[in-house]
């Protein structure tokens, strides 16, 4: 039989103390009745001899001092996960949220995991073909990678990673496509609209089901988006490496999940880090970060798209900033071609994609993609360069050659940038694409790509 | 040894309070739990101890044992390190996972050293010799390329009786010195630095294959160095670049809170490379430690000092090691994380205020050093390189880590976001970056180099640097306005910046160019420059024709010409002499 503690001291936001405990373990899960009868769960976050902090997950309005019974249940918090949960919605501690029962789980796991050995990780190398040009072809996607998007307030990021989530699939060289493929979706914090934004485009496209939805909303428990992506992430792991499926995660909006976190340090009264975070923040995102990956003797694979809003656009935030320090690249939304009207609005020269060299080339992709891929990276960046120097000195005053890359760059946002928020574009058709413009530039200045690709694919248009 | 129990008394993260910790010293190793996990004595008050525990700590409670053992933190030390791929505190993953599975569980007990295995012992001392502490006694073939000395261990010296030739296990006893059996294996806490005879000023290059590294910024053999820049500007690819062609016998890599995709990479990318020189795998000369960011955090903390000793192990048998850290601001975080949770007064950014003095002590154990031993004879020189890592938030240099560190190494290779997101690889700005080992190396470069290489290398830098006052200039008024001679300047630095500090590290050809490349590349350029400039005084050709030129696109590809046809560089010089002015 547990024991129920009538002993809780003070409660300050998330965070309540219980005192005069006994056989309390760290990290264990508590629960709370109130006085009316209702219970809230918690996990214990700091424990001594005397006493316990527990750091609530839901919230502690209406929770008395005098009438709150607290009782230890032994155990690190758990759920329970089956292959049934697959086209299902649940809430933010793991309750379905669609008004279908409860599912029967098949296995119980411990959502903090545990770290996958290095030495038991298999090499990320596969391709995925997303259909979207910045992506495959000069940021590319491999299974097994963590991707974020960098986005901005405002900016069509949600429209964005649920493209991602409908057309990513493996495309063999043959041109065939593997199934087995799986979504989990994690909302923290987002708004009503942008969640059932998803949760219809995944209905429409028939993707639901074959995606777990997970959602907190803006006016959802804050508390609930720290375990939020914990559980998201557990499910995805059980789909992918006891189910032997293709689970591709997409966390939305870690910056909600991040303030959340601060929000409990600073009720713990910690020594804040950087803008009041706490100075552990790297830590605790690697551990949702580095779930990611494949692993060596098993079948599935995760796959993690996190989407983070970068206040004011400022990348050096330290939500941005710590996440690029542990994801293998970023895709950097713009608020500039956003303006000018581009969809999806990637800009490409700070994006990057850290695994793409094991991911392309022949028998991935094409031979010479990774020779086109350096080549329009560089011959962007000199037309954006360009460009800004016609700003001042007026257009005439550039030289030819840098007249042939400034209208490469306009070239390039308008025709390879831009695409349909539905258009699905093959490797083949974006690499082709490439060629085209480049083409626009003197051949003696196509410097990165073998002389063999050029005679094989440079497009003859004299 | 585990008679003596405490009793936890406090439980926040990786740190654990107990109290009843009689006769507990600073920085010993502890047992807590009846799980045995590891921890190590950070603070002491009266009887209690804070304990950093480098495993998770998840579902520890008041009232749990702890136990003492009256040792420090150590690492073993012995043949059968290279190759390896270990945790922060010595545990080899392939072993974990053995036993464990694919995730690392906790209280696992694995040896550092195998036991069982037994190596190839021929002694190089007889029975009788007088022998001190770090005397070689006898030679093991570890690997392919190297071969272990088995030494004298510090604090043993005496008359050498019954030393044996044969295949013995680590810890089996090869020989008597001074009464006193000596084993293969030995054993050494990790925050004492392993003592030296001497240490001296190091005077040759740490010959990295690197273009903008070797030419304008080197780090010596012995020396430290750091790499800061925000994440994408590729510090993990430029010290994977000098793990795999610097020209140490020995390479130690950490990975000290970073990537796990990353570590997979080197371990599955190190046994295919081939060593320039030996023509063996990479991996037959490295030790892997990987503490990956999801890892705990305590052990991030032991990782460096873990690698450390390891390479100054490898240094005292007289080879030349390099250590790479990726990245110490990691190992930083932690030491921030811990004196946060010890509620210690905190100095910048709530980094402790010791940060400094600990990051002093790390790099100063690198160098370049005589090793222990008696027989002067018989001299033997070790090196230890240390090249860090440092991940500046925001990638403002500004910032305590990356400060302190500058306080301690003489180079600084600055990466640099604007020239990644150019592709320009390695980011090393050669504006910013220093080296102030070049006096010290002048002497070998000129004999190993060729004669004029200093002066080379600093007529390119002044070239550089005349560059970026140009482009000012350019900006303001365009390039029109400018001087022919300014413009060959342009010219020039473009091709030094596109066509030799650019380098594909992805290329067969490019990734690694020797001395005697750089050489031939840089006197290529120069001397399309001292022609030109030439041509235009004497009015025998206009800036058009010579930024034109046929040649121009000849020297562009002179990087991904091989090692083996050097000669076709030196041809296009040559050809360079006679054509322009002709």
């Amino acid at each position: 039989m547990l024991k129920q503690y009538k002993t809780v001291k003070e409660v300050s936001g998330p965070l309540l103390m219980v005192d005069g405990i006994k056989d309390v373990k760290y990290e264990e899960m508590v629960e709370v009745e109130l006085s009316d009868g209702s219970r809230r769960r918690g996990r214990v976050l700091e424990i001594t001899d005397k006493k316990a902090v527990v750091q609530m997950f839901e919230d502690s309005q209406g929770l008395e001092i005098a009438g709150a019974k607290a009782t230890f249940l032994g155990k690190t918090m758990e759920i329970g996960v089956a292959k049934d949960m697959l086209g299902r919605v649940f809430d933010g501690a793991g309750n379905p949220k669609d008004g279908l029962p409860a599912i029967i789980p098949e296995k119980k796991l411990d959502i903090n995991g545990a770290p996958i050995n290095p030495y038991a990780r298999d090499f990320p190398d596969d391709f995925i073909q997303t259909g979207i040009s910045t992506i495959d072809g000069l940021n590319t996607l491999v299974r097994g990678q963590k991707l974020p998007i960098f986005s901005g307030s405002g900016l069509p990021h949600a429209e964005f990673a649920a493209q991602i989530a409908r057309q990513a699939k493996v495309v063999k060289p043959d041109g065939s496509s593997e199934g087995n493929f799986a979504v989990v979706f994690a909302a923290m914090g987002i708004t009503f609209e942008e969640s059932e934004f998803f949760i219809n485009q995944f209905k429409e496209t028939g993707a639901i089901s074959r995606a777990v939805l997970y959602s907190n909303l803006a006016d959802d428990p804050v508390v609930e988006r720290i375990t939020l992506p914990r559980i998201a992430l557990t499910t995805a792991e059980y789909l992918a490496f006891e189910q032997g499926m293709h689970v591709l995660v997409i966390l939305t909006d870690l910056t909600n999940y991040c303030e959340a976190l601060r929000e409990v340090s600073a009720a713990r009264k910690e020594i804040p880090g950087r803008r009041g975070y706490p100075g552990y923040l790297y830590t605790d995102l690697a551990t949702l970060y580095e779930r990611a990956g494949r692993i060596k003797g098993r079948k599935g694979s995760i796959t993690q798209i996190p989407v983070l809003t970068m206040p004011e656009d400022d990348k050096t935030h330290p939500i941005p900033d710590l996440t690029g320090y542990i994801t293998e690249g970023q895709i950097m939304l713009s608020r500039d071609l956003h303006r000018k009207g581009i969809y999806p609005a990637v800009d490409v020269l700070p994006s990057l994609s850290r695994l793409k060299t094991n991911g392309i080339g022949e028998g991935k992709t094409r031979e010479d993609h990774s020779g086109v891929l350096n080549q329009v990276f560089a011959a962007y960046a000199r037309g954006k360069e360009a460009k800004e120097l016609a700003v001042i000195l007026g257009e005439s005053a550039l030289s030819e050659a840098d007249k042939k890359f400034a209208q490469f760059a306009d070239e390039f946002e308008n025709k390879f940038v831009r695409q349909g928020s539905d258009e699905d574009r093959s490797i083949k058709e974006t690499l082709d694409l490439s060629w085209k413009l480049l083409s626009i530039l003197p051949k003696s200045e196509l410097k990165r790509v073998k002389e063999e690709h050029i005679e094989k694919y440079l497009p003859k248009n004299d | 040894m585990s008679e003596k129990a405490g009793k936890i008394i406090k439980v926040a993260g990786p740190l654990v309070v107990a109290s009843g910790m009689k006769g507990a010293k600073m920085y010993e190793v502890v047992q807590v739990s009846d799980q045995k996990l590891i921890g190590e004595i950070i603070e002491l008050k009266d009887d209690t101890a804070s304990i950093q525990v480098y495993e998770e700590t998840s579902g520890l409670g008041p009232g749990e044992p702890v136990y003492q053992t009256g040792k420090p933190l150590s690492v073993e030390l012995g043949p059968g390190l290279l190759k390896s791929i270990y945790d922060g505190i010595q545990r080899p993953l392939n072993l974990i996972r053995e036993q464990a599975g694919d995730y690392i569980t906790r209280g696992v007990e694995v040896p550092s050293l195998d036991r069982e295995k037994t190596w190839k012992f021929t002694p190089v001392v007889k029975d009788g010799d007088e022998v001190s502490e770090g005397d070689i006694l006898g030679e093991v073939p570890e690997s392919a390329t190297i071969v272990h000395k088995v030494m004298v261990p510090p604090g043993v010296t005496g008359k050498v009786e019954n030393i044996k030739a044969g295949d013995f296990n680590i810890v089996e006893p090869i020989a008597k010195v001074g009464g006193k059996n000596v084993a293969m294996l030995q054993v050494w806490p990790i925050r004492k630095p392993r003592p030296v005879k001497q240490k001296l000023v190091p005077t040759e290059p740490l010959i990295t294959g690197q273009r903008s590294i070797d030419t304008f910024f080197p780090v010596v053999k012995g020396g430290a160095a750091c790499i800061p820049g925000p994440f994408g500007s590729g510090k993990t690819v430029t010290q994977h670049q000098l793990a795999k062609w610097a020209d140490a016998d020995i390479i130690i890599f950490i990975g000290c809170g970073e990537r796990g995709n990353e570590m997979t990479e080197v371990l599955i990318e190190f046994p295919e490379l081939i060593d320039p020189k030996s023509g063996k795998a990479l991996m037959e000369r490295t030790v892997l430690i990987a503490n990956t960011s999801n890892m705990p955090v305590a052990a991030r903390e032991a990782s460096i000092y873990t690698g450390m000793t390891l390479a100054e192990y490898y240094r005292d048998m007289g080879y030349n090691v390099a250590l790479m850290a990726d990245s110490t601001s990691r190992w930083a975080e932690a030491l921030r994380e811990m004196s946060g949770r010890l509620e210690e007064m905190p100095g910048e950014e709530g980094y402790p205020a010791y940060l400094g003095s600990r990051t002093a002590s790390f790099y100063e154990r690198a160098g370049y050093i005589k090793c222990l031993g008696s027989d002067d004879s018989k001299e033997r020189i070790g090196s230890l390189t240390a090249i860090g890592a440092v991940s500046p938030p925001g990638g403002d240099l500004s910032e305590p880590v990356t400060q302190n560190t500058l306080r301690v190494v003489k180079v600084f290779w600055g990466l640099d976001a604007a020239l990644a997101y150019r592709r320009h690889f390695p980011a090393i700005n050669w504006l910013t970056s220093y080296s102030l080992y070049i006096k010290d190396i002048e002497d070998y470069t000129k004999k190993n180099y060729g004669s004029d290489w200093p002066d080379m290398v600093r007529e390119s830098l002044n070239l550089l640097q005349e560059e970026a006052k140009l482009e000012e200039i350019v900006r303001l008024v365009g390039v029109e306005s400018l001087s022919a001679k300014e413009q060959l300047v342009l010219d020039t630095t473009k091709t030094l910046r596109e066509d030799y500090l650019f380098q594909d590290s992805f290329d067969d050809a490019d990734t690694y160019a020797s001395p005697k490349k750089m050489y031939a590349i840089l006197k290529t350029i120069l001397t399309y420059h001292h022609e030109s400039l030439a041509a235009l005084e004497a009015g025998n050709k206009n800036i058009k024709d010579i930024t034109g030129s046929p040649l121009k696109d000849r020297i562009s590809r002179t990087r991904m010409i091989e090692e083996k046809n050097i000669s076709e560089i030196d041809k296009l010089t040559e050809d360079i002499k006679s054509e322009i002015n002709k």
